[in-house]
Parts: C-alpha cells; structure tokens; sequence
C-alpha cells in the first residue's frame, strides 16, 4: 500500500480548500448522508433548471480529507450536466471504485477523469471507501427525491 | 517488571503486520490476549468439552467446576461478598442491558428520572434510552468540567426526587477521567439511590474492591481484560439479584415448569439463561490469573508511567491538541491535530504499524459537548513501552508531513 497514492496533492487540496462548500440558493433537490462508524456527515445540494441541467450544486458536512475532496471533485465534475449524465458518471465512480480499473462514461474529458482517478487510491483501503464514496451515494439520493437519509452502513 | 517478557506472552506480536513491527494503542477497545488464554480455548475444546451444569457424566461435571472456578476467581478479583453476586454475561453491555431492563421494569415509572454522564458510552445511555420510550423516564446527563471530568458536584446538582438510579462509568474511554466512584455512590445512598457502575474501563486498569466501592451494579467486559471475546460480567448485590426479575428466560434459569406457570431457579442461574459462552468463560479464568500474576497494582504504575510519558512527549508537539485534562486519569490520550481529520490520522498511523483509534468512540454525547466531530485515541495496556509511544510520536510527525504542517 502506498500513502502516496491514497494522499495525492490534489487530494490534500481539495480536502483542505473544498470546492462548493455551501448552500445553495434556491435549490430545489437535496440529500442527507451519514457515516454512523466516522461520525462524517454531508448535505447536498442540487439546482436542476427547467432543462434537467444542474444549474448548481453544493454541500456543506464534516468529514476526513477523502470524503470531503470527494465531495468537492465530485460538485465540481457535475455541474452544468445534465442529470441523465450525472447519474452515469455516479455509477461510472461507483463501479471504478468497487472494481473497475477505469472510467468508462464518454461524459467527462480526460483531465477530468484522471482528477476523479486521483480517488482510486482509496480501493486498497476497505475501510476508506465509505469515505469516498458517501457524497456519491448522497447525490444520487437527491435526484431521486429519496426521502431517506443515506448511510453508509445499511 | 519485565515488560519484554510479558509483551512475550502475546503471540500477537510474535508477527509483522503489514511488515512492520505492531504497535498496539488500542486497548480501550479491546486488549490483545495472552498465550495462557488462546491455549485454554483450545485445550478445552479439544480434551474437556462439554455443556455444563446440566448432564451428570464426567466432562460434564469437570466443565461445570471449570465454569464455576471462573466465577470464584472473578469474586476474588472485584473482592465481591457472595460468590452468586458474579453473573456472565457476553458483554458488558448486556450486562447494562440487563439491569436497565429488570431495574427500570421493576422500579421506574413515568416522569422518573435515570442520572448519567457526559462521559458515557453509548452501551451506557441506549439500554435506558429504551425505556424513555416504553416507560417515559427521563434521562439527565451530569455535565463534565473544562478538564473532561465529572466532579462529585456535577452529578449532586442534577440529583432530584426523582432520580431513581445513577448509571456511570469508572473511566472515560475518551478523557481518561477517573470518577470518584466512591463519594458518589455515598452520596448516591444516602438519598437511597442504587448506583451501576459501566467498568468497561476501570476493571482492566484499576485495582476493584466491590465492597468498598459499595455501589450496587458494576460491569465488566471480559475482552479489554485481555480475555475472549463474548464474554462479560455483571457484579451484582445480592439483595438486588434476588429482588429483581430475570432477564431472559430459557434452559438453565428455571426451578420448575408447568402448563400453569414456572418458577425460577436459584442464584447464579437465575439470570444465565441457555448455554452461556463456556469456553470464554473458562479462558476468562487464564485472563484473571495472568493480571493477578502481573498483578493489578504493577499494571497501574506501568500504565500510569506511560500514560505521564505520552502527555510529555505528545504535549510537547505544537499541533496536537489533547482532549481534556482530568487530574485523575487512565492510559488513555484522545487528541487531534489540527488540519487532519483523525481518521487520516489512523489510516497513516496504520501505514507504520500503529494501530489507534479514530472516530466518537461510542461517545457522541461527549463529543456534541466538545464540539468534535472526531478524535484520535491511543490507549494502553501491560504490553505497551515507551518506544511505541515514541513510534506514535513519529509516526505523527510522518502525518503531518504528508499534510504539509
């Protein structure tokens, strides 16, 4: 295992100066995540527009440098996408980080999937997926209006 | 006291994990175990094994006098009066369980009042929380100091008329505050309240005198006192197990059954209902005997040496931020460093072998009142030496490092 590679400097970046980290005005999805074993919490925020298009997304939450870089690399890849698209590129991660060794949606640019496979150190962590992947899980629990809140140990 | 060899007599250490040396700060959550307790697991099971206190041939009755040996030798260690006052259970939890249940269906109506702590353990706050929903009791929480202690003052101004039952830890698992057991259980009967006590903490690390302590309840889990897993102990009064209901009901506990009704059996059985963890119980004994070998008194000057060390040597470092400040502590140190989440701390400390704890620690009420979403926790026991703790301080360093502090 490699700390290296769980700890990128995009990472630490993202972690420490978390893109999105607010609440949006007017939105009208949202979403609870919660991670009873680390405590990490998160609350998304979605802006659809007439079209489907995500006008805007937020968050606000706690949580360690892996879930809130997450968080912040995943609002900054969604936005101005359409929903349709959010939800591949969702599963596209969900599967990348559970067994695929790539990206395979045709949504994303290249810079912009090698900045979400700085995340993929995370998959020689067990422990440490929950805390990527809570955000994602969360924005799809928003979009499908999904009452519950989302957590990571049901 | 020769900590090497002691540390000899964990097979755990015996090998790398993850090709480093392990450096085990984890034993608030569960101690590792010594050759004489695996071995006593095995040998029972391959040449003694039998059910007990049920069938009259010969593994039988030899497992029964192992299973019982257990409880005298538990009655020994907490120097409890009565023999029957050791109850089994798998866990200190069900051993809170167990009194929350019977105490608060015997004894606790509407608009009482259960006292607790800030300090306490979610196993400490959930089994009464059940019946602030069936008997609508209420629950008060004494209210730690600035250090992270609970002074005998916090728990005497939120004593009422109602107060009914005062529930507390001996030692917090995240403060490392030692409560002044004693003054509050005189105070506490003095007002004739019955007091448990949740010595998840307190009855690996400190010496136990069940009559002097004098409280009413105490529980203890058998995995922190480097025993088996599955395995606790619910120290009881006497007067209180005889005056209770029972907890479960099956084989084991009863006297006699009928269409018309069943009557229950004596005491210890009375609340061991069905086959109870036998080969943990009689590995428990190994667990009992090799701290009374090592004995309690070397275990706390050994823990308390460590615990100064790591106050030292952790203190000394600008980043770190210890949590709370009892003057009456265990070898437990909570911290956090400022600009890691504790759960980097952990997953980076791990990379060097250093295996701590990161997260609320089952304290969430604690740390609501901390306004910490999360610490990290390292956590001592007899097989602990200064050099893992100047590992730990390293190995944060190596943290900090990687987060560019």
């Amino acid at each position: 295992m490699d700390l290296k590679e769980l700890y990128q400097e995009i990472i630490l970046d993202h972690g420490k100066n978390p893109r999105n980290l607010r609440k949006t005005e007017n939105f009208n999805k949202d979403a609870k995540g919660h991670n009873p074993l680390c405590g990490d919490n998160v609350h998304i925020y979605l802006k659809l527009n007439e079209n489907k298009k995500v006008e805007d997304i937020s968050f606000e939450g706690h949580g360690c440098a892996i879930s809130m870089a997450s968080a912040s690399i995943m609002t900054d890849l969604v936005k101005g996408k359409e929903e349709a698209e959010v939800k591949e590129i969702v599963n596209d991660f969900l599967d990348m980080i559970k067994e695929k060794e790539e990206l395979q949606n045709k949504i994303l640019n290249e810079d912009e999937k090698t900045k979400l496979m700085c995340l993929s150190g995370v998959k020689q962590y067990p422990m440490r997926v929950k805390c990527a992947t809570l955000s994602w899980h969360t924005l799809t629990s928003a979009i499908d209006d999904f009452q519950k809140i989302v957590n990571t140990e049901s | 006291m020769d900590i090497d060899s002691i540390k000899k007599e964990f097979p755990i250490f015996d090998n790398k994990v993850q090709n480093n040396d392990l450096v085990y700060l984890d034993s608030a959550n569960s101690s590792q175990k010594p050759r004489v307790v695996i071995d006593r697991i095995y040998d029972f099971y391959s040449k003694e094994f039998s059910n007990v206190g049920r069938s009259v041939h010969y593994l039988a009755v030899a497992a029964t006098n192992l299973y019982e040996n257990t409880r005298t030798s538990v009655q020994r260690y907490i120097n409890a009066k009565d023999k029957n006052e050791i109850v089994f259970t798998k866990g200190a939890t069900e051993a809170i369980n167990l009194v929350a249940n019977t105490f608060g269906q015997k004894y606790l109506e509407e608009g009482d009042e259960v006292l607790l702590t800030e300090l306490e353990h979610h196993s400490n706050y959930v089994p009464w929380h059940f019946l602030r929903n069936s008997k609508k009791i209420k629950i008060e929480f004494a209210e730690i100091n600035e250090a992270g202690e609970i002074t005998i003052e916090a728990i005497k101004n939120k004593i009422t008329s109602k107060t009914k039952i005062i529930s507390v830890t001996h030692l917090s698992n995240v403060t490392g505050a030692i409560l002044p057991i004693k003054e509050i259980v005189e105070l506490a009967h003095s007002k004739n309240i019955p007091v448990l006590v949740d010595g998840c903490q307190g009855a690996p690390h400190l010496k136990l005198d069940m009559q002097e302590l004098d409280c009413d309840f105490y529980a203890i889990s058998g995995h922190k006192m480097y025993g088996p897993t599955g395995i606790g102990v619910l120290y009881a009064k006497k007067k209180w197990l005889d005056d209770l209901p029972p907890y479960q009901g099956g084989g084991g506990m009863i006297n006699e059954v009928k269409k018309s009704g069943i009557s229950y059996g004596e005491l210890p059985n009375k609340y061991e209902a069905g086959t109870m963890a036998t080969a943990q119980v009689i590995a428990f004994n190994e667990s009992i005997k090799f701290m009374e070998k090592v004995g309690i008194e070397n275990i706390e000057k050994h823990e308390k040496e460590l615990l100064d060390y790591g106050l030292d040597i952790l203190g000394k470092n600008n980043s770190i931020k210890i949590v709370g400040n009892p003057k009456n502590k265990g070898g437990v140190i909570s911290f956090t460093i400022e600009g890691v989440h504790p759960h980097d701390i952990a997953t980076i400390l791990d990379e060097d072998g250093v295996a701590i704890r990161a997260g609320h620690h089952c304290c969430q009420i604690l740390h609501e009142k901390l306004k910490l979403p999360a610490t990290a926790r390292a956590s001592f026991g007899i097989y602990n030496t200064k050099d893992d703790i100047d590992q730990l301080s390293q190995s944060i360093e190596n943290c900090k490092k990687i987060f560019n502090i």
